[in-house]
């Protein structure tokens, strides 16, 4: 071994490694990374809302089948959701691109548990602020909407982070289903160039470790912009 | 305006409200008192079905509460209540805690809403105040802005849950005087309140509770002066002069 740390893989293959082979071909890489973790991201925070919404609904037909479908995804691997909506999504709607299956699969993971955030959210906020709410004659779904999410949603910033920074990591699984997300095209360079395994996947962790870092600053930027807590 | 008839409550085992009968007429200021654990809240709360009753015949307003049909959110909108604690709404301005309801329920234009929100503002004296945060005030003065939330509406009915209870002794006098401003004003009102005070310049009538019974209902000259229940003198003995209390 020449050099202890061979940069040349790295840079040779940079572009390679940012966006796979765009603007000639699909997107990959990193660019590919963000783009299901930015789409998964903003898809489960709804369905997370929705989910947790259904979960305490005083109606039981409701509520019930909402709590399993959240059990039954919290208790499956990442890796089987992602295999299921491969095999199942094609079977049921035709056709579906692989990205987008990854992207259900994240979705429906992440939105089980964001959906149990959601809900301590809720129950964190003292409950006179809906008896407060409904005393002036605002029914249970607007002092929801205007009084308890928004700062239920306060409190939840923290573990949504959390969420979102698992998810930003669990798109690298995506590369069992072929997509050339940033794993993926890591592995493929490594399979063609042989000698630099550890130049690759330092480099690839590196790479996760700032996507992940610059969104938990972004997120502490964002807490830091809702005023009325500075109030305290 | 309010009349319960033979109305009963249970949590649980617990019999909170036992045969509950009562008339409050239009303009009238009760006064509800009693030791803690009485019923005299859940009495109180259950005027805007923030607690349902199990039995029995509640009509407020002329809606009949233990009807199914009755929509309780117009009902609620028709009643102001303000709590022991408070709750304003710790993420929105002054302001826009007492124009919430209006705009969201009566539909009235913000700008209209805002000018009635100031003219209650100036009523309670927290003009000033209009864009601060609750946690910014004192505890005297989110009272006061609860007060005016409670009144955005325009009730026809308002209702005190202890509204000084939770206050420093110095802030208790500024609450009241919005109460008894208030209670001048006409408005029906009914109050669970400890301010002995109060309850002799205002009510018109006293009820005394315990063990969710009505034990004593008078006027207040008469509640005072001379009670009639056991329980009743031996409460006002220990709230007018506590360091004395028999204590077993």
């Amino acid at each position: 071994m020449e050099q202890f740390f061979n940069i040349s893989v790295i840079s040779d293959n940079f572009t390679y490694f940012m966006i796979g082979r765009f603007p000639h071909g699909p997107l990959g890489g990193v660019g590919l990374t963000l783009y299901l973790a930015v789409i998964s991201c903003i898809l489960s925070f709804f369905g997370g809302l929705i989910l947790g919404l259904l979960s305490i609904s005083r109606m039981s037909i409701i509520r019930y089948p909402a709590l399993a479908f959240i059990n039954l995804i919290r208790g499956m691997p990442l890796l089987m959701v992602i295999f299921w909506m491969y095999f199942l999504m094609p079977a049921l709607f035709g056709k579906v691109a692989e990205n987008n299956t990854v992207i259900m699969a994240l979705t429906l993971f992440t939105s089980a548990y964001m959906s149990r955030i959601v809900v301590a959210g809720i129950d964190g906020i003292p409950k006179g602020q809906t008896e407060a709410a409904i005393s002036t004659g605002l029914t249970h779904w607007q002092a929801m909407r205007y009084i308890v999410l928004p700062q239920g949603l306060r409190n939840m910033i923290p573990s949504f982070v959390n969420q979102f920074v698992s998810l930003i990591k669990d798109t690298s699984l995506a590369f069992i289903v072929g997509v050339s997300e940033l794993t993926h095209v890591a592995t493929q360079i490594n399979n063609r160039t042989m000698a630099f395994p550890t130049e690759i996947f330092v480099f690839i962790a590196v790479v996760y470790f700032i996507l992940c870092y610059a969104f938990t600053s972004l997120s502490r930027w964002l807490e830091g912009r809702l005023a009325w807590r500075k109030a305290i | 305006m309010i009349t319960f008839k033979g109305v009963h409550k249970w949590f649980k085992n617990l019999h909170v409200l036992n045969d509950i009968n009562l008339h409050v007429t239009p303009g009238e200021v009760l006064v509800v008192c009693g030791p803690s654990g009485s019923g005299k809240s859940t009495l109180i709360r259950t005027i805007n079905q923030l607690e349902p009753i199990n039995e029995g015949t509640l009509i407020v307003d002329g809606m009949d509460l233990s009807d199914k049909k009755t929509d309780i959110n117009k009902l609620r909108a028709e009643v102001g209540f303000v709590f022991q604690q408070f709750n304003l709404y710790p993420h929105l301005s002054v302001i826009n805690n007492i124009t919430l309801a209006p705009i969201k329920i009566r539909k009235t234009p913000k700008a209209e809403a805002e000018e009635q929100a100031m003219a209650l503002l100036e009523r309670v004296g927290l003009a000033e105040k209009r864009d601060a945060y609750p946690l910014q005030l004192s505890g005297g003065q989110q009272q006061r802005v609860a007060i005016a939330r409670g009144l955005a509406m325009q009730p026809r009915i308002m209702l005190f849950d202890e509204p000084t209870s939770a206050l420093d002794p110095e802030m208790i006098g500024e609450v009241l005087a919005v109460m008894k401003d208030l209670a001048r004003s006409g408005m029906t009102m009914v109050v669970v309140t400890h301010e002995m005070g109060f309850a002799r310049e205002v009510a018109h009538r006293v009820v005394f509770m315990d063990y969710g019974v009505i034990l004593e209902e008078a006027p207040p000259n008469e509640f005072f002066g001379n009670p009639q229940h056991e329980r009743a003198q031996q409460f006002l003995r220990q709230l007018l002069t506590p360091m004395q209390c028999e204590c077993p």
